[in-house]
């Protein structure tokens, strides 16, 4: 495969969680101040949103005073955030297009569809529209796409790279979303233990649909230990850390096997290392660590592993 | 000035037409409109755009297809056949000539200074001779047809001609949309065109390749306009599609950079002009290019497709000699004649056409795809001066032709059916054997009365049938 085209499959992967992710916080957000919380208002959790895609300066310079309708349409339809809806889509969509021939018209035309429709969207009024469709309009169109990847696509080297791109983007995800928790709650530490905090842990299960599963894996209330350990180290958990980085080192392991002993591992033994160091972590240990500073050094450790696939697979070797 | 009407005669409708009449006649016009909007969407979302050059807009405009099929009797395209190998054949017999001994030169058939000073002569391959001395390998010959027996070429295309994605995928739509029109009437395929591209270039590979050939085609990317085609031509053919950037040279041959180190390329379809094609040898700011790559391709090591040098053969000027590479090079008359063209480096000409420019279509010898052209008819007298004093600043960068009576195919307009102007472009594959699919691409200008097919000038396309027996 042209390494060219395992680099856009792998940002594609990327790029279309990415989409959804960006979809997810928005409605994180939204939540979170539908809540009659703290006396800053709102604008302080929208600003720890930002924070947490890192994209918070950005908004400042171009928006100035944050409102619902601005962050809205920041992060949905903004196309100079280069994390909004609209980018990772198109970008995604731009990358199903250099590499075509490598996709079966199944995924093209899920992936296709998804963009058309969303120009027709971002042409709707603005009030005319509400985020929680929005949100619903990401998931769903995302997870055809993934649909169609998933039954249509040969299960060769493209797959692998397709996959692991969304398994280390969602990696990523799940800890920055974790970590917005930390943003959110850092300036009033006195709530750690109250209803607010036990209703913010809610926000973020929704956030990532997962708050039936989390029911049906420890049921009872919902605690931070357990939503952590929910979203950190639970191998049933689609999201958690630990099965998004399985899925990252599963691919890296197909790949490996797929060419054979001549060539490169960094990637795939770098990927193991993480993995292993994970599962040796229980939760309390990670609250002993603070999950703030365990959630930053998994950010680093995903962009490691990132650079190792470019260096293996992604220059082609000349 | 009368039109040949391809579907009517008077009131008549002429036989190949017979069952369409009835399938027009027959449908009601909401389900014309419903079946329009479908197959705009079908367009849409399989992604066939395209961009025009310098208009903005919407990057993905569709080119305008037009459900009414255009249709050739077997016995018509035999003819067309036979008449545009034999145009194939001489062309790639004159290239071959003029990188060698070029003995039409000295025989005094065509004049030294057309070859020679030519922008498309590449003087980085004079004494290389390709494979199976094959330059061309496919050729679109643009013909229109006057009358019932009679077709012209209008020029031809050796270097990379476009389009050939339309062909296939106006024939999918309409089988897609109505199949009972293809269960009446007895078509011949063309869906067998990749298959034919494939073979005709793995037929082509270089010498020092001993295995199965790997191919590939080479685009300058996804933001040039006709990449739409080179990813669907890529696919049907299960070929790599490759950047420049993908290549590179090293020892005797060229490689493309994958996940699993590099592999050796022999055959590159190449989707680019020539001076992008190596900064080393042609335009040095190239970016698109691979350096080195003249090198491996002069000694061997690799075949290019069309081979660099090869646009000597279609341009303008070179054009009105092709029926005498006819006679010279296979001894044959030619099937398929030139229209008259008047080039205005000669006296006679230049008088001639500058009192009836208001009359005449006149052309850049280098333009295509419709633009820097005079259609005398249809312009203003403003237009036309505005127009003489840009020949009279460079002649020889004009030639001229009559203003030809397109023939005229029935067309989907607002109001229902009308006739409109409309030309073809078949698709001539030259490798071990010579190749052509029945069909091609018909362009129509959908503007009343227009007589520019071209997607730029707002033309639209149309399936092109031909019967069999």
């Amino acid at each position: 495969m042209l390494s060219r085209t395992a680099t856009n499959l792998f940002w594609m992967g990327r790029h279309l969680e990415r989409a959804e992710t960006a979809a997810r916080l928005l409605d994180v957000g939204q939540r979170i101040t539908l809540l009659p919380n703290t006396e800053t208002g709102y604008q302080n959790e929208w600003n720890s949103l930002l924070q947490a895609s890192g994209t918070s300066d950005l908004f400042a310079e171009k928006y100035g005073e944050i409102t619902q309708e601005k962050i809205e349409e920041f992060i949905f339809f903004d196309r100079d955030n280069p994390s909004s809806v609209f980018s990772c889509i198109e970008k995604a969509r731009e990358s199903g297009r250099i590499v075509r021939t490598a996709l079966t018209s199944e995924v093209w035309d899920a992936l296709n569809v998804a963009y058309q429709e969303l120009r027709r969207i971002s042409k709707t009024p603005r009030d005319k529209l509400d985020t929680a469709s929005l949100t619903d309009f990401t998931t769903g169109h995302t997870a055809t796409v993934r649909g169609a990847i998933n039954s249509t696509q040969l299960r060769n080297d493209g797959w692998h790279f397709m996959h692991l791109g969304y398994g280390l983007e969602r990696a990523d995800a799940t800890a920055r979303l974790l970590d917005v928790k930390y943003f959110v709650l850092l300036p009033r530490i006195e709530f750690v233990g109250s209803g607010l905090d036990t209703y913010q842990w809610q926000v973020i299960l929704r956030a990532l649909s997962a708050h039936r599963a989390y029911h049906w894996a420890y049921g009872g209330d919902v605690s931070a230990g357990r939503v952590a350990d929910f979203l950190i180290l639970n191998g049933e958990s689609p999201r958690s850390l630990i099965t998004s980085l399985y899925e990252a080192v599963w691919h890296l392991e197909g790949l490996a096997k797929r060419y054979g002993e001549t060539a490169p591992t960094a990637a795939r033994d770098k990927s193991r290392e993480v993995l292993t160091a994970l599962q040796a972590r229980d939760i309390d240990m990670i609250f002993d660590e603070g999950l703030h500073e365990f959630l930053s050094w998994f950010i680093g450790e995903i962009g490691t592993i990132s650079v190792r696939v470019h260096e293996d697979y992604l220059l082609g070797g000349a | 000035m009368s039109y040949y009407n391809e579907m009517f005669e008077g009131t008549r409708v002429r036989d190949p037409y017979a069952r369409l009449n009835e399938w027009v006649e027959t449908m009601p016009a909401d389900f014309r409109q419903m079946k329009q909007a479908e197959a705009e969407a079908l367009f849409r979302r399989i992604g066939i755009t395209f961009a025009v050059y310098g208009e903005g807009g919407d990057p993905d405009r569709l080119i305008p297809f037009d459900m009414m099929p255009r249709v050739f009797e077997q016995a018509e395209w035999r003819k067309l056949e036979r008449g545009i190998k034999q145009r194939a054949r001489a062309l790639n017999a004159f290239l071959r000539d003029v990188y060698g001994r070029a003995e039409i030169v000295r025989a005094g058939r065509i004049p030294a200074r057309l070859v020679y000073q030519n922008e498309a002569y590449e003087k980085a391959v004079v004494g290389v001779v390709p494979p199976r001395g094959v330059y061309s390998h496919i050729i679109g010959i643009d013909l229109v047809r006057t009358g019932k027996d009679e077709f012209y070429v209008l020029e031809d295309n050796c270097r990379t001609p476009s389009g050939v994605s339309y062909m296939l995928e106006n024939r999918e739509i309409m089988m897609r949309m109505f199949p009972q029109l293809f269960r009446n009437n007895r078509i011949e395929p063309v869906d067998q065109y990749p298959e034919l591209l494939r073979r005709t270039l793995e037929s082509v590979a270089p010498q020092k390749c001993t295995d199965r050939p790997t191919c590939v085609i080479l685009t300058p990317g996804h933001f040039n306009s006709a990449y739409y085609e080179h990813s669907f031509l890529a696919n049907l053919m299960g070929v790599e599609l490759v950047e420049g950037q993908d290549l590179f040279v090293d020892g005797e041959f060229v490689y493309m950079r994958t996940t699993q180190g590099p592999k050796r390329v022999d055959v590159i379809y190449r989707r680019i002009d020539d001076p992008y094609l190596d900064p080393l040898c042609f335009r040095p700011d190239s970016m698109l290019g691979i350096p080195g790559l003249m090198d491996i391709y002069r000694s061997g090591g690799v075949s290019i497709c069309s081979a660099p040098g090869a646009g000597v053969a279609d341009d303008k000027a070179i054009y009105t000699f092709v029926p005498e590479m006819v006679r010279f090079y296979l001894g044959e008359q030619p099937i398929l004649n030139n229209v008259q063209t008047w080039t205005l480096w000669k006296d006679d000409d230049y008088k001639h056409v500058m009192a009836n420019l208001g009359d005449l279509v006149v052309k850049e010898v280098h333009g295509s795809g419709g633009y820097g052209m005079l259609v005398g008819p249809k312009s203003t007298k403003d237009e036309i001066e505005a127009f003489r004093k840009k020949i009279e600043a460079d002649p020889s960068n004009y030639i001229a032709q009559p203003t030809l009576a397109l023939s005229t195919c029935p067309t989907f307009v607002e109001e229902g059916i009308a006739p409109r102007h409309v030309d073809l472009r078949p698709y001539c594959l030259c490798g071990d054997r010579i190749e052509l699919v029945p069909g091609g691409l018909t362009r129509v200008a959908l503007r009343e009365g227009s007589l520019v097919v071209n997607s730029s000038q707002g033309g639209g396309v149309k399936d092109t049938w031909v019967l069999s027996e």
